[in-house]
């Protein structure tokens, strides 16, 4: 797939602005007034920017709108109705913690619940789709909620909960390579059933339908990007879970230099899961790209 | 809405012949023609002179090789060569209509045709990622995805000689290895067709139940033994020269350092 930086940067944004709503909804940490408003403003900013970003991918963004009408079917309607739900009824909860100086707990909770919900119903845009073997296992929602877990517990100083779910976010990325290398062989789809002529010998695509390219091998068929995937995923996961990780658990002495090393850890982390992402793009093969006799 | 209907009255779709397309590519050109002057959006290009062209298609012919195993009856089998057209297949359970955020993809209760409302598509490409097929293209000019519409606007056209209310790549199949009509339809033709030929679906395992079948290639002929039809006519008549050229040849030879 074409790894679309639009796509990117929203999901690994969102994903960690939804993560730290999650844990402000369970007052952890129970802020109020001004260190209440910078904890939300990056919340929302988070969230909301990734949310714009995914809009400069479609055709007609000025028709985004009717994208919340078919949440019956499409998990990506259930995703905007989600988010828009999720910030509405955090936004009321951040007014209550900044300018009230009051907890509404039920709101809270609704509100974490709700983030949560984004962040699976974003993972489930790409698990329903049966045509990228590599994204239809039940280890991508895990990949997703695990990684905003663990950026939401970082960015909210979690202290007890970030080494463990970075831990359990770190473990489920392993998993998901490991079983991810062996997605499109096992899924049972080949040249053969793509051209239903598999059973009378082995098929070789001999000639294309065009000799330039087209939409469907500008955004399925992604093969540059991955001669690098090895360092790459040594770099996200090290950025990612290794590094925050050992930034987290160093004993220091001083509020300034333990700030310091939260606000490392954050941004080592955000790197490691932009990478992370971009690898769960530019990785992913389209069945699509069988009929290209490539993959 | 995006969900599915149930049941279609009818499944209106394609057969395509495998073994009768010669790959000609004719039916990619009318469909481009007829899409572009007609339903929706025209199919665009980008830069189609200059050195990286590509452009919007709803109708693609692939071409395959492919070589059977070698066995005992067949120790050296050839390699045969298969045009293949793909389009749009028209599935029953079409996974592009329930992805669709906005209810702009939907499929046609009356005849199962899977369309695009333009005005409500707002391009955001989930329709063409969940298609195993290919089948949707969006187009870069207008920003909003294209598909095979089965010539919705010819089938039913009263303005058209009724020869022509067929799609456009099936009118203008020179081979004949299109074929359109009812596939719902146990006693149409083209369910006839399928049944005596053993039509086909593609990627089966996708679950998508597509209308759409294809006519496997038949079993090439097999060939016995290597025969040279033309052997007898270029073998030399007579190996000796006769008459004046005979003489001609002995008297040379006579010559010193004639004769080899």
């Amino acid at each position: 797939m074409h790894p679309a930086p639009s796509v990117i940067i929203f999901t690994t944004l969102s994903g960690l602005g939804f993560g730290l709503l999650f844990f402000l909804g369970l007052g952890q940490p129970a802020v109020t007034g001004t260190v209440a408003f910078v904890f939300y403003a990056i919340a929302f900013g988070l969230a909301c920017g990734g949310l714009l970003a995914s809009t400069f991918h479609l055709g007609h963004p000025e028709r985004a709108w009717r994208a919340f009408t078919q949440w019956k079917t499409s998990w990506l309607s259930r995703e905007g109705v989600c988010a828009v739900g999720a910030l509405t009824v955090m936004g009321l909860y951040a007014l209550g913690a900044i300018f009230m100086d009051s907890h509404w707990t039920l709101l809270g909770w609704i509100g974490a619940a709700l983030s949560l919900a984004t962040v699976f119903t974003t993972s489930m845009i790409y698990t329903q789709l049966k045509t990228i073997p590599r994204w239809n296992m039940e280890l991508t929602p895990a990949v997703f909620l695990s990684f905003s877990l663990a950026g939401g517990a970082l960015l909210a100083g979690a202290e007890t909960a970030a080494p463990w779910l970075l831990a359990i976010a770190g473990a489920v990325q392993l998993a998901y390579w490991a079983k991810g290398d062996k997605a499109l062989e096992t899924s049972g789809t080949d040249i053969g059933t793509a051209t239903g002529l598999g059973d009378r010998g082995a098929v070789r695509a001999f000639e294309p339908p065009h000799t330039g390219s087209n939409y469907l091998l500008r955004e399925f068929v992604h093969v540059v990007g991955r001669k690098h995937a090895q360092k790459l995923r040594m770099i996200a996961f090290v950025l990612g879970f290794a590094l925050p990780l050992l930034l987290i658990l160093t004993p220091v002495e001083g509020v300034v230099i333990k700030h310091v090393f939260a606000a490392l850890a954050v941004l080592s982390h955000l790197a490691g899961v932009a990478t992370s992402r971009w690898l769960f793009f530019a990785q992913a093969e389209h069945v699509v790209g069988l009929y290209y006799g490539k993959r | 809405m995006t969900q599915l209907p149930n049941s279609t009255d009818r499944k209106m779709g394609l057969v395509i012949d495998l073994d009768t397309c010669v790959g000609c590519h004719a039916c990619v050109i009318s469909c481009k023609g007829w899409n572009t002057e007609n339903y929706g959006a025209p199919l665009s290009d980008q830069d189609p002179y200059g050195s990286d062209p590509s452009g919007t298609f709803l109708n693609r012919v692939h071409s395959y090789e492919v070589q059977p195993t070698p066995c005992s009856s067949q120790p050296a089998p050839a390699a045969q060569l298969v045009h293949f057209p793909k389009s749009c297949l028209h599935c029953e359970d079409a996974p592009c209509v329930t992805v669709c955020p906005t209810g702009a993809s939907y499929k046609r209760v009356e005849d199962g045709i899977v369309l695009v409302n333009e005005d409500h598509c707002i391009g955001c490409g989930l329709c063409a990622w969940s298609c195993p097929y290919g089948a949707r293209e969006l187009d870069l000019a207008e920003g909003v995805m294209k598909k095979c519409t089965l010539c919705v606007d010819r089938i039913y056209n009263e303005n058209l000689p009724e020869v022509d209310r067929v799609p456009s790549c099936v009118r203008t199949c020179p081979a004949g290895a299109r074929h359109f009509g009812d596939l719902g339809d146990p006693d149409s033709d083209v369910s006839k067709l399928v049944a005596e030929r053993g039509g086909m679906d593609l990627m089966p395992e996708m679950g998508t139940k597509p209308v759409n079948k294809y006519l496997p290639p038949r079993p090439k002929d097999t060939i016995e033994e290597e025969i040279d039809i033309l052997a007898p006519l270029l073998a030399p008549v007579a190996e000796e020269p006769q008459g004046f050229m005979g003489w001609l040849d002995k008297a040379l030879d006579k010559l010193p350092g004639g004769a080899h």
